[in-house]
């Protein structure tokens, strides 16, 4: 009888801080009377829930520095330099979901604000374990932790039809992605005989498979299957109606933090587990690039509701990152995750701004962008430093996070990829100044032809008096902080990126 | 003849192709959350078959987990069917809720 | 002899059920071809040593899941036929060519081994699988056993959350209409 594995206590403490934190809130919510007080206080003791996970983040970077980089727990957590990162990324993702979500629950009449945090922490926890899964049974049960909680969030606006619309599309192309990465598990347990990443590597870099079909199978259902999650041309067709359909601060935090914990995963099974055959899922990657860069950045040209904008432009920033991935080097990987920490603050601050100009049963029509410049030009400022680092506009952070996805290619010699990767950057130009256009010109760019769902003309976007709580306030001015002071000296987070690498 | 693995996988990955073509396939909501579950029953099936090859538990393991999983993800399935459908009770259908549409 | 036999018939159980899912118009001869099928895997995982596997199988998946799914078509009254005509041009062309895809997949595979010789990594099955399942969880697989704790609390989260009555005005939303009038007492939270 083996006795239970000892437990590295500060592997595991980011994820068992929150689940105590999950544990009280739902207590608190339970046992007390709904009055506005507990709604308040669930969200104070979610943000020192968050604080305190974050503290633990720090204390394991600190480890990680000093001590290397370990596994845990029978080897299913890795604990590296990597899974630190992403789970700091995710993290300040959450942090700032909760802080816009405030005001933002208020103001659309949403009253139940416990549930709301419980599934966001959830979905946090499951992220926190994907950025760390050694193993593949913990990637899939991290999948399905991350991904059920966010299903449940994008439908939680009950009143109106596109949210519970989107959080329908979302689950069943979600679960049926799902299904798929699964049964990719299955056959590489069965062509490796183990689902331990680290473990697979080792029986590939000891045997010469001679039939090798079960493994590429299961190697690239494991691709669509992550391929969903981080929303990859052909498979991004639930991002749209679910960005549209999520209360604006749950798009930011799909956006940005499942963004990052999808990737994580999958850099993690690419690299530390099937990197003896990367010369087969090299092209794999290579075409899940193009696709999503070109899809994404056409389809978002086309886009007349901004909510859906972001998402097409999302799914190109998708494919940005997965440039670095393809180029499977170190500097590539370094690029992919000093992506994901530039993008997740962007598109935070951009949701945080929507969220603050939300009202009832929200619209985001390009039209109700008309003349925002003049009537809250402080709000239309901090959009508009926000979609030019998204455009890649030089002396924001987007443009050094562009640069380096597209060095890490020339120095992997994807010359191909790198010149679709340019055009798709200038493209992306184009869609980001027209919203800008709209807002401070007011006109129509190009002579708009009536609303998507045929509706009167819908109401302008803040021409009533907007409060800018505290909270949005400090993520927005966060955001822009950041975005223009990496922009300008990226040096201390590109060697925060350089230094997280992975455990093998 | 003797049953050989390879039988067994065969119905496992026949299983799974069923599965996946009905989710493509069909459009009321609820057939469609069935078909999830028969592709999750296929790689069950697999993982069960690969343990008794390898002569190794993990397999076994992993069904277990993904029977956890499977009825969590029916459970908040059909809670949000059941939201849809109290939202617009008037006449409506499984048809009414517009997959896919790309 | 015996396992070919309860093989074929397994699998036949198995394969029709599963057609009949795909193809029964109405979503409660859905919901019995499934429980066909599950009742088939259990079948497979009794021959493929996994009897608890089996018996998890059957009161798990067969019984509760599906009692879900017909409690849900009875309580929505969704279980009249469902018209099999297709809005969308290119849905059904492309379902058909990835099920072909995989199935000529399968084909190429089956005339292949499917297995590499990679042996156990881990306890073998011998000895009682009961134990050696349980004795894994609890220690190797320690980890995901304790995160899917997380998933139970979303379920239930979830579930209440979405089944409750808002507590809003009617009118208060853009459809103002098909809604359920807003219930007078206060719904405790989960």
């Amino acid at each position: 009888m083996r006795a239970v594995p000892p437990i590295h206590w500060p592997a595991v403490a980011p994820v068992a801080a929150l689940g105590v934190t999950v544990v009280v809130a739902v207590m608190l919510r339970s046992l007390v009377r709904r009055s506005a007080w507990v709604d308040d206080a669930v969200i104070a003791l979610t943000l020192v829930g968050l604080a305190v996970a974050g503290g633990f983040v720090v204390v394991q970077w600190r480890i990680v520095r000093s001590d290397g980089a370990y596994q845990a727990v029978a080897g299913a957590v890795a604990v590296d330099g990597f899974a630190v990162f992403v789970a700091g990324v995710v993290l300040a993702a959450a942090a700032a979901s909760v802080l816009l979500s405030r005001s933002y629950l208020r103001t659309v009449g949403l009253a139940h604000g416990g549930e709301y945090l419980v599934l966001l922490l959830c979905s946090t926890i499951g992220m926190l374990v994907m950025a760390g899964a050694n193993d593949l049974l913990v990637v899939f049960v991290a999948l399905e932790v991350l991904s059920i909680p966010l299903y449940l969030l994008t439908a939680f606006d009950r009143r109106r039809r596109a949210s519970l619309e989107g959080g329908m599309k979302y689950f069943v192309l979600g679960s049926f992605a799902s299904a798929v990465f699964l049964y990719g598990v299955a056959l590489t347990y069965g062509a490796t005989g183990s689902t331990s990443l680290p473990g697979v590597a080792a029986f590939l870099a000891r045997t010469t498979l001679a039939e090798s079909g079960t493994l590429l199978a299961g190697l690239m259902l494991m691709l669509v299957g992550l391929g969903f999650k981080v929303a990859a041309v052909p498979f991004h067709t639930w991002v749209p109606d679910a960005y549209q359909g999520a209360p604006a601060p749950v798009t930011g935090f799909m956006a940005s933090a499942t963004k990052a914990a999808a990737f994580a995963a999958l850099a993690r099974v690419l690299f530390t587990g099937l990197d003896a055959y990367r010369s087969d899922w090299r092209p794999a990657v290579w075409a899940l690039a193009v696709l999503t860069l070109v899809v994404g950045n056409l389809a978002a040209l086309a886009q007349r509701d901004v909510k859906r904008l972001l998402a097409y432009s999302s799914v190109a920033h998708a494919g940005f990152i997965l440039i670095g991935i393809e180029a499977a080097n170190q500097r590539g990987r370094a690029a992919a995750l000093f992506y994901l920490a530039t993008y997740a603050l962007m598109v935070l601050g951009t949701f945080g701004v929507l969220a603050a100009l939300a009202r009832r049963g929200e619209r985001f029509d390009l039209e109700c962008f008309a003349g925002l410049g003049r009537r809250r030009p402080v709000l239309a400022g901090v959009l508009t430093v926000l979609l030019l680092a998204q455009a890649g506009v030089p002396a924001t952070s987007g443009f050094v996070a562009k640069l380096g996805v597209f060095q890490a290619a020339a120095q992997a010699r994807s010359w191909a990829l790198l010149v679709v990767g340019v055009l798709a950057a200038v493209v992306g130009v184009a869609y980001y100044l027209r919203v800008l256009l709209v807002m401070y010109t007011g006109a129509e760019a190009d002579g708009g032809e009536g609303t998507a769902e045929g509706s009167p003309v819908p109401p302008a976007l803040g021409a009533a008096p907007v409060g800018v709580d505290a909270g949005t306030g400090i993520v927005l001015a966060v955001a822009v902080a950041v975005t223009v002071w990496v922009g300008v000296a990226p040096g201390g987070l590109l060697d925060l990126a350089e230094r997280a690498r992975l455990l093998f | 003849m003797r049953v050989t693995d390879t039988w067994y996988l065969v119905v496992g990955a026949l299983l799974f192709s069923v599965g996946a073509a009905g989710v493509l396939l069909r459009r009321n909501v609820l057939v469609i959350l069935m078909c999830i579950e028969l592709m999750l029953n296929a790689a069950n099936l697999s993982f069960v078959t690969f343990a008794r090859r390898l002569d190794d538990v993990t397999g076994q393991v992993a069904v277990f987990f993904v029977l956890v999983v499977a009825a969590a993800e029916v459970a908040v399935g059909l809670a949000i069917v059941v939201a849809i459908f109290r939202q617009r009770r008037r006449g409506a259908t499984a048809d009414d809720v517009s997959l896919l549409r790309g | 002899m015996v396992e070919l036999v309860l093989f074929v018939l397994a699998a036949a159980v198995t394969l029709g059920g599963a057609l009949g899912v795909i193809i029964a118009r109405n979503p409660v001869h859905a919901a019995l071809h499934l429980v066909a099928v599950l009742v088939a895997v259990a079948v497979f995982f009794v021959m493929q040593q996994a009897p608890l596997l089996a018996a998890v199988q059957v009161i798990v998946y067969a019984s509760a899941v599906v009692v879900l799914f017909l409690f849900v078509i009875m309580l929505l009254g969704i279980d009249r036929r469902e018209s099999l005509t297709e809005p969308l041009r290119h849905q059904r062309p492309l379902a058909i060519a990835v099920a072909v895809a995989l199935t000529i997949e399968v084909a190429v595979l089956a005339g292949h081994t499917w297995t590499t010789g990679a042996r156990t990594q881990q306890g073998t099955l011998s000895g009682g699988a009961v134990e050696v399942l349980a004795e894994n969880v609890f220690t190797r697989y320690l980890w995901p056993f304790e995160v899917l704790a997380v998933l139970l609390v979303v379920a239930v989260v979830g579930g209440v959350t979405l089944a409750r009555h808002s507590g809003e005005p009617a009118g208060a939303d853009d459809l103002g209409e098909g809604r359920a009038a807003p219930e007078p007492g206060e719904v405790p939270g989960p």
